[in-house]
C-alpha cells in the first residue's frame, strides 16, 4: 500500500457500508456514546446495578459480534492462524462487549428516573 | 474567526472537549494525515484516456478533480465494469456473479467525456485515436488504460459455451463464466476425480489466481470428503510456482502438504472437452548425464481431467499492438508498451503513459498495481503540463491476497526486486496463511478499489 490517510480510509468505509449507511452508523455510534457520558455526568456516578446487567450482557455481545463477523465472510474458529488472528478475535469480541455493555447501561438511565 | 471562536467556545464545556479528544485520539492511531489537495490546475490540454477499467476511471477521476478547463475523453465501448478481484469469489461458491458487476457509467465524473465505443486505431505520430464508429479523437496526452486481451483461440479445443459443463472452468473468462466454473467445480468436488490446474507461458494479470484456485478445489474436495479419491494436478508453465523466489518455496511447501502434484514446464495447447484430456506441450530442453550433454526435443503429453480450470495465453489488445507502442525488443510475441518501469512514462512518446496490465514491466498486473500507477501517472502528466518533471516513482508493488482455503489467506507484497513489501510489517506476516488476511480480502478490498475508482484512494 502507498500510504494510508484518513481520507481515504472515510471513503473505503463509505464504499463498505453504502454512503448513507455509513454515516447513519457513524452518527449513532457517536450519540450513543454521547448518552453514555450524558448519564454518567447527569448521575455523577455509576449505578453498580445497571452496570452489573451491563457487564453480564457482555458476553453476549462478545459472542453475536464473532459470529456476525464470521458469518459475513464465510469462515470459522479452525480458521485462526496466528497470533494476530486471536488477537483480531479479542478485539471484535471486546468491541461488541463493550458496545452492548455501554448500550444496556445508557439505555436503562436513560429509561429510568434519575436517582 | 468564527471557526477558532466556535472551537474554543466548544472546548471550553466538558462535554465538548471529551468529544474533541475521542475524535483526536482516532486521528493519533492513523499514523499519517492526509495531504492537503493541490489548487486544480488551469489547463487546456485534451487528455484521451484509452479504456475505462480499473485505471482508466481512476485517473479520468483524479484528473477530473485535478485539473480545471482540460478536456478529458475516455474511450470504452464496454458498458459493464468488472470487479476482477472478485471472480476467484465467485467461482468459489461464495458471491453471485453480480458481486462483480456494475455499470462503466456510475464511476465517470461529468466532467469526463465518455466516447461508448471501442478504439480501434491509435496513432502516436498524429496524435490521435480513431474508434470503430468513425470518431477520431486528437489528443495532447495519452494514457493507454486498454488492459489486456485473453486469446481463447491460443487453447485448441477450448469454447467459451461450454464453460460450466462437462468439467470445464474459465474463471478469468468474465462474471457470469466465474460462476458457471463454480457449478462445474461444486458438482466436480460432489464426486472426486482429476483436477487440472495451470497457467500460460505468457505474462498474465494476477499470477495467484490460478494457484488461489487450485487451493480452494482442494479445500472443497476436503469438506465435503471427496480428497482421498481425488486427485490435483498443477502444470506449470516452467520451473516455479511464483515468480517471487521466497513465495514459490513456500507455496510448493502448501501444495507439498495438500498432496498437490506438481508438473513442470506444463504449456496448455489444447483439450478434448469429449474425451476430457487436456494436452500440453513440454519444450525442448539440455541436460548433463555422465558428462555428454543429452537434449530432450520438445514433446506433448496429455492428461486426463474431470475438471479443468483454462487460463489463456494472454496479449496486448489488438489496437495496442498496432499502434507502434509496443517494445520492440521485449514481449514481441505479446505487445506490452514500452514505459519506463519507474515512471510509466513512454519512452519513445513522451506525451504516452500507460496504466495497469498493458505496461510492458516486469511486475504488476494486478488492481493493487494500479491503485499505485495512478498517482505516479498523475504526478508526471500534472508535472509535464506545468513543463515541469513529476516525481512520484512506481517500484514495482503489486500485491496478492493468495487465498489457501476458504477463511486463510497469505497477503503477498512484493516489488520488481522480488522484495516482500508489507504493508503492515510486524503485523500482519506475508507468508503465514491467515484469517486476517481473508478478512481484509473479503470485506476490504473491494470497497478499497471502489474508492480508487473514484480516485479517493
Amino acid at each position: 500500500m502507498k500510504e494510508l490517510t484518513l481520507p481515504m480510509l472515510i471513503a473505503v468505509w463509505e464504499e463498505m457500508f453504502g454512503q448513507s449507511l455509513f454515516w447513519a452508523l457513524a452518527v449513532l455510534a457517536f450519540l450513543v456514546t454521547l448518552a453514555y457520558v450524558f448519564v454518567l455526568l447527569r448521575d455523577r456516578s455509576l449505578s453498580m446495578r445497571r452496570f452489573l446487567l451491563a457487564q453480564l450482557s457482555m458476553p453476549f455481545g462478545a459472542i453475536a459480534s464473532v459470529m456476525f463477523v464470521q458469518r459475513i465472510t464465510s469462515s470459522r474458529l479452525r480458521d485462526i492462524g496466528g497470533p494476530i488472528d486471536v488477537l483480531v478475535l479479542l478485539a471484535v469480541g471486546a468491541v461488541g462487549a463493550v458496545g452492548l455493555a455501554i448500550l444496556v447501561y445508557t439505555t436503562q438511565s436513560l429509561l429510568r428516573k434519575q436517582r | 474567526m468564527t471557526g477558532s471562536r466556535d472551537l474554543h467556545g466548544t472546548l471550553a464545556t466538558r462535554r465538548g472537549f471529551l468529544a474533541a479528544a475521542a475524535g483526536g485520539i482516532a486521528l493519533a492511531g492513523l499514523g499519517s494525515a492526509a495531504p492537503a489537495a493541490p489548487a486544480p490546475l488551469r489547463t487546456k490540454a485534451r487528455i484521451v484516456i484509452v479504456g475505462a477499467g480499473a485505471g482508466g476511471t481512476g485517473i479520468a477521476n483524479r484528473l477530473a478533480s485535478r485539473l480545471d478547463g482540460a478536456s478529458i475523453t475516455i474511450v470504452d465501448g464496454r458498458k459493464e465494469h468488472w470487479y476482477q478481484p472478485g471472480f476467484t469469489l465467485i467461482a468459489a461458491g461464495l458471491k453471485p456473479a453480480g458481486y462483480a458487476v456494475s455499470t462503466t457509467a456510475s464511476w465517470l465524473p461529468k466532467s469526463v467525456n465518455w466516447i461508448g465505443d471501442y478504439a480501434i486505431k491509435i496513432d502516436p505520430v498524429a496524435q490521435c485515436v480513431g474508434t470503430m464508429g468513425g470518431i477520431n479523437v486528437p489528443y495532447d496526452y495519452l494514457i493507454v488504460a486498454t488492459g489486456l486481451t485473453l486469446n481463447w483461440a491460443g487453447v485448441e479445443g477450448f469454447e467459451l459455451e461450454r464453460v460450466g459443463k462437462d468439467g470445464i472452468g474459465a474463471v478469468y473468462a468474465g462474471p457470469d463464466y466465474a460462476e458457471a466454473t463454480w457449478r462445474a467445480m461444486d458438482a466436480f468436488t460432489d464426486k472426486g476425480g482429476t483436477a487440472l490446474f495451470g497457467r500460460p507461458a505468457t505474462e498474465m494479470k494476477c499470477a495467484g489466481a490460478p494457484l488461489k484456485y487450485a487451493f480452494l478445489t482442494d479445500d472443497y474436495l476436503r469438506r465435503k470428503g471427496t480428497r482421498d479419491r481425488s486427485q490435483i494436478i498443477y502444470a506449470a508453465h516452467n520451473k516455479t510456482l511464483f515468480g517471487v523466489p521466497i513465495v514459490n518455496e513456500k507455496v510448493k511447501l502448501l501444495f507439498r502438504e495438500r498432496g498437490v502434484d506438481v508438473r513442470w514446464d506444463h504449456e496448455l495447447k489444447c483439450i478434448d472437452p469429449g474425451a476430457k484430456t487436456a494436452t500440453y506441450e513440454i519444450p525442448a530442453s539440455q541436460s548433463i548425464k555422465n558428462g555428454v550433454i543429452v537434449e530432450t526435443p520438445a514433446v506433448r503429453q496429455t492428461i486426463d481431467y474431470d475438471f479443468i480450470n483454462v487460463i489463456p495465453p494472454m496479449t496486448a489488445p489488438r489496437v495496442v499492438r498496432q499502434s507502434g507502442l509496443s517494445w520492440e525488443d521485449k514481449w514481441v510475441d505479446q505487445g506490452w508498451i514500452e514505459v519506463d518501469p519507474s515512471t510509466l512514462r513512454h519512452l519513445r512518446f513522451p506525451n504516452v503513459f500507460g496504466i495497469g496490465d498493458i505496461n510492458g514491466v516486469p511486475k504488476g498486473k494486478t488492481a493493487a498495481s494500479v491503485k499505485w500507477h495512478i498517482p505516479v501517472v498523475e504526478d508526471h502528466l500534472v508535472a509535464a503540463l506545468q513543463d515541469k518533471e513529476g516525481t512520484a516513482v512506481f517500484n514495482g508493488y503489486t500485491s496478492c491476497p493468495l487465498i489457501t482455503r476458504i477463511g486463510r489467506a497469505m497477503l503477498i507484497e512484493f516489488d520488481y526486486q522480488d522484495n516482500l513489501v508489507p504493508s503492515f510489517p510486524g503485523v500482519i506476516a506475508p507468508l503465514e496463511e491467515l484469517w486476517i488476511s481473508w478478512l481484509m480480502k473479503e470485506t476490504a478490498l473491494k470497497p478499497t478499489y471502489n474508492a480508487m475508482l473514484r480516485g479517493k484512494a
